[in-house]
C-alpha cells in the first residue's frame, strides 16, 4: 500500500526482519453479559507493509485493542482472515509481540526477570547481556533489581516495552504506550520509539488517542469509527522524519484527521 | 529589598540553633527500662521476704529470676540506653512493667494470701516447679507431638497445595473437585477422628492423617482459588512470548497465586493445632494434649497452666515461623498481613 517515496530516506529500503500484516475483512463479535453479541469489528481491510508503521486511531471503545489481540493472536476472527507474511495467524508467536495499554508486569519478578522472560521462556540460557541491552535502551539502567513496585508508571511502561524488545519482534503491537505518561516522558519516549523502530526496521502497529503522536511516528495514520469498527479514512503521512509540529504540512493533515475524527465523535 | 537582603543571612543561623542533631539521638537514659527494673526488683523482694503460706520449693529461685531481670533491666536503661541491642527491646518497655507488676499481683494473691484459692489458682512458683522438676515428661510430650504434627502437617500442605493447582488449573479436575472441597472441606477433622481410629492401623497413624486432612483443605481452597484468580493478561503477556502450559503453571500461575497459599496454610497450620490436642487426648497416650488432659485428670492444675504456655509459645512460635518464610518468599509484596 505505502509506496517506496514514503519511506523515509533516513531509513534503508523496506527491512526483511519486518512482517506483512494483511487483515481481511475482519468483523468480531463478544458476548455480553445479557447473552447478546457485541459487534466489534465491521469488515476491517487493510494490510501493514514490512517496515511499516501505521497508527490506529478511533474513538475509545470501538476495538482498537480488540484488533490487536487479534493480530498477536491471542484470539481469532468471528469472520475474515488476519494473516502474517500471507500466513494464517492461529495463535500467538514471539514474533508479534503487543505492549498491553497497562503495563502489567509481573510484581513477584525484578524488572530483569520481567524483562528476560520471553528469552526464560524460550529456553535462551544467555540473557543477561540482552537484557541489560535491552535496559540500557529503554533508560531503566540501574533498576534491574527493582520490583515493579517500586517503578513510577512511565517507568513501568518502558520496562513493559523493555520486555518486547528484547524477544526482537518482526511485528510490533503498541496499545497507547505512552497514554500514561507526563508530556515531556512522552516526547522523550516518542523519539525513543522512532529511533528503535527506524534502527530495527520491524512493523508497527500504534494505537493512540493523540493525533500528534501518531503524526510525529507514523507513515500513515488510520482512523476507526465508533464501535463496530470500520476504517473511516487513511491519512498518508509522506513526511521525513524527525517531524516538526510547526511543518506546514503536520499542521494541514492534523487538521484534516481531526475533522474526520471530530465527525466520528469524541477520540 | 531591605529586608529580605537582612534576612536571608539568617536563615542558615536559625537552622543551627535548632535542635536537630539532639532529636535525632536515642535518649541516654532508657526511662521505661527504668520503671520495669524497678517493678521486677520490687517483686522480687516482696515474693523473697514475704513468707508463703504453705512453704513452695520454688520460692527462691523464681524470686531470684524476678531480681535477676531486674538487675538486667536496670543495666540496660542505665547503660544500653544507646545500643542497638537495648534499642531493640524499647518497644517491650511498657509490656515489661506489666508483666512485672502482673506476676507480683499474681504471688500474692496465691502464694502470700490465698485469696485466689488452690487448686484452680496455682501461684507462679508452683508452674515454675513444674518446668525445673518435670521437664524430661514435658519434652517427651513435645517430641511426640512434633511426630504427629510435623508430617502431617507437611504432607497435608503439599497434597493440598498440588490438588489446589490442578482445581484451579484445570477444568476437569476443577468439575470433579470442586464439589468434595465445597461439601467435605467445611467438616471439621476432628469429626472424622472416629473413623479414623477405626480405619488405620494405628492412633498415630490416624492423628497424622487427619493433621494432614485438616492442613491439606484450606490450602486446596486457598491455592485453587489463587490460581483461578490470576489476572488473565498474565497469561496473555506470557503466551505471546513464548510461554507454554508447564511454564505457564510454574512461572506465572503459582507465584501469582503464592500469597494465597501462604493464607491457606495458615489457615490449615492453626486447623492443625485443633486436631493434634484432640487426637492426643482421644486416642494417642502420649504428646502435649495427652498431658493435658492427664493434668486434668489428677487435677494437677499448674501442670495444666504448664503445659497450656508450652503449648501457646510452641504454636505462636510455628505461625511466627511461617510468617517468616512467607516475608521472605514475598518478599515483593509490599503490604503484608502482620502477625
Ligand atoms: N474479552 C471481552 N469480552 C467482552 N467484551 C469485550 C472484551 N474485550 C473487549 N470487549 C468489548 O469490546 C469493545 C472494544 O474493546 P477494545 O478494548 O477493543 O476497545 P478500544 O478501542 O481499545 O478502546 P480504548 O481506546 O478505550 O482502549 C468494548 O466495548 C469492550 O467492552
Ligand atoms: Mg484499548
Amino acid at each position: 500500500m505505502v509506496s517506496a517515496v514514503t519511506v523515509p530516506l533516513t531509513r534503508e529500503a523496506p527491512s526483511p526482519v519486518g512482517i506483512r500484516a494483511q487483515i481481511r475483512g475482519v468483523s468480531h463479535h463478544y458476548p455480553t453479559p445479557g447473552g447478546g453479541l457485541l459487534h466489534v469489528l465491521d469488515d476491517v481491510t487493510f494490510t501493514v507493509e514490512p517496515g511499516e508503521c501505521v497508527a490506529l486511531l478511533g474513538p475509545s471503545g470501538c476495538g482498537k485493542s480488540t484488533l490487536l489481540r487479534l493480530l498477536a493472536g491471542l484470539e481469532q476472527p468471528g469472520r475474515g482472515k488476519i494473516g502474517a507474511d500471507g500466513v494464517r495467524i492461529v495463535g500467538p508467536d514471539p514474533s508479534r509481540l503487543l505492549v498491553f495499554q497497562d503495563p502489567t508486569l509481573y510484581p513477584w519478578r525484578t524488572v530483569r526477570q520481567n524483562v528476560g522472560l520471553g528469552l526464560e521462556a524460550r529456553g535462551i540460557a544467555d540473557r543477561a547481556r540482552r537484557v541489560d541491552e535491552v535496559l540500557h535502551l529503554v533508560g531503566l539502567d540501574g533498576f534491574a533489581d527493582a520490583y515493579p513496585n517500586q517503578l513510577s508508571g512511565g517507568m513501568a511502561q518502558r520496562a513493559a516495552l523493555a520486555r518486547v524488545l528484547v524477544n526482537d519482534p518482526r511485528l510490533l503491537l503498541l496499545d497507547e504506550p505512552l497514554g500514561k505518561l507526563d508530556a515531556l516522558t512522552r516526547m522523550t519516549m516518542q523519539a525513543e520509539l522512532l529511533r528503535l523502530w527506524q534502527n530495527a526496521g520491524f512493523t508497527t502497529l500504534l494505537v493512540t488517542h493523540d493525533v500528534e503522536e501518531a503524526l510525529l511516528l507514523a507513515q500513515r495514520v488510520l482512523v476507526f469509527t465508533p464501535r463496530p469498527a470500520r476504517i473511516a479514512a487513511s491519512f498518508e503521512v509522506g513526511l521525513d522524519y524527525p517531524r516538526h509540529r510547526d511543518d506546514r504540512h503536520f499542521v494541514e493533515l492534523r487538521r484534516r484527521i481531526l475533522e474526520v475524527v471530530g465527525h466520528s465523535d469524541i477520540l | 529589598m531591605n529586608d529580605i537582603a537582612h534576612h536571608a543571612p539568617d536563615l542558615p543561623a536559625i537552622a543551627a540553633t535548632a535542635d536537630w542533631p539532639a532529636a535525632r539521638e536515642a535518649p541516654p537514659f532508657w526511662t521505661t527500662g527504668a520503671v520495669a527494673a524497678t517493678v521486677w526488683l520490687a517483686g522480687s523482694a516482696i515474693n523473697y521476704h514475704w513468707p508463703d503460706l504453705s512453704p513452695w520449693a520454688r520460692t527462691p529461685l523464681l524470686a531470684m529470676a524476678q531480681g535477676a531481670l531486674g538487675v538486667l533491666l536496670l543495666g540496660a536503661a542505665i547503660f544500653g540506653g544507646r545500643t542497638r541491642q537495648v534499642r531493640y527491646f524499647h518497644p517491650a518497655g511498657r509490656w515489661l512493667v506489666a508483666l512485672g507488676a502482673l506476676l507480683t499481683v499474681w504471688v500474692v494473691l496465691t502464694a502470700k494470701t490465698a485469696l485466689l484459692p488452690l487448686p484452680f489458682f496455682p501461684p507462679p512458683q508452683s508452674i515454675l516447679e513444674v518446668y525445673t522438676d518435670d521437664y524430661a515428661r514435658l519434652l517427651e510430650s513435645l517430641w511426640y507431638s512434633a511426630w504427629l504434627l510435623v508430617p502431617g502437617f507437611v504432607a497435608g500442605a503439599l497434597a493440598g497445595f498440588g490438588a489446589g493447582v490442578a482445581i484451579g488449573w484445570s477444568r476437569t479436575v476443577h468439575y470433579w473437585g470442586h464439589p468434595i472441597l465445597r461439601i467435605v472441606g467445611p467438616l471439621p477433622a476432628t469429626a472424622w477422628l472416629p473413623v479414623a481410629f477405626f480405619f488405620f492401623p494405628s492412633a498415630n497413624s490416624a492423628s497424622i492423617f487427619l493433621i494432614a486432612l485438616s492442613t491439606g483443605f484450606p490450602v486446596a481452597v486457598l491455592t485453587a482459588s489463587g490460581i483461578s484468580g490470576v489476572n488473565s493478561a498474565y497469561y496473555d503477556i506470557a503466551r505471546t512470548l513464548g510461554a507454554n502450559e508447564r511454564f505457564l503453571i510454574a512461572r506465572i500461575a503459582i507465584p501469582a497465586a503464592l500469597p494465597s497459599v501462604f493464607v491457606g496454610l495458615f489457615m490449615g497450620l492453626g486447623a492443625s493445632f485443633a486436631v493434634l490436642i484432640v487426637a492426643e487426648m482421644m486416642g494417642v497416650k502420649a504428646g502435649l494434649g495427652f498431658y493435658l488432659q492427664w493434668a486434668q485428670g489428677w487435677a494437677a492444675y499448674a501442670n495444666l497452666y504448664g503445659v497450656l504456655i508450652l503449648m501457646a509459645l510452641l504454636f505462636s512460635g510455628l505461625i511466627s515461623l511461617l510468617f517468616l518464610v512467607r516475608d521472605r518468599v514475598l518478599a515483593w509484596q509490599k503490604e503484608l498481613v502482620r502477625w
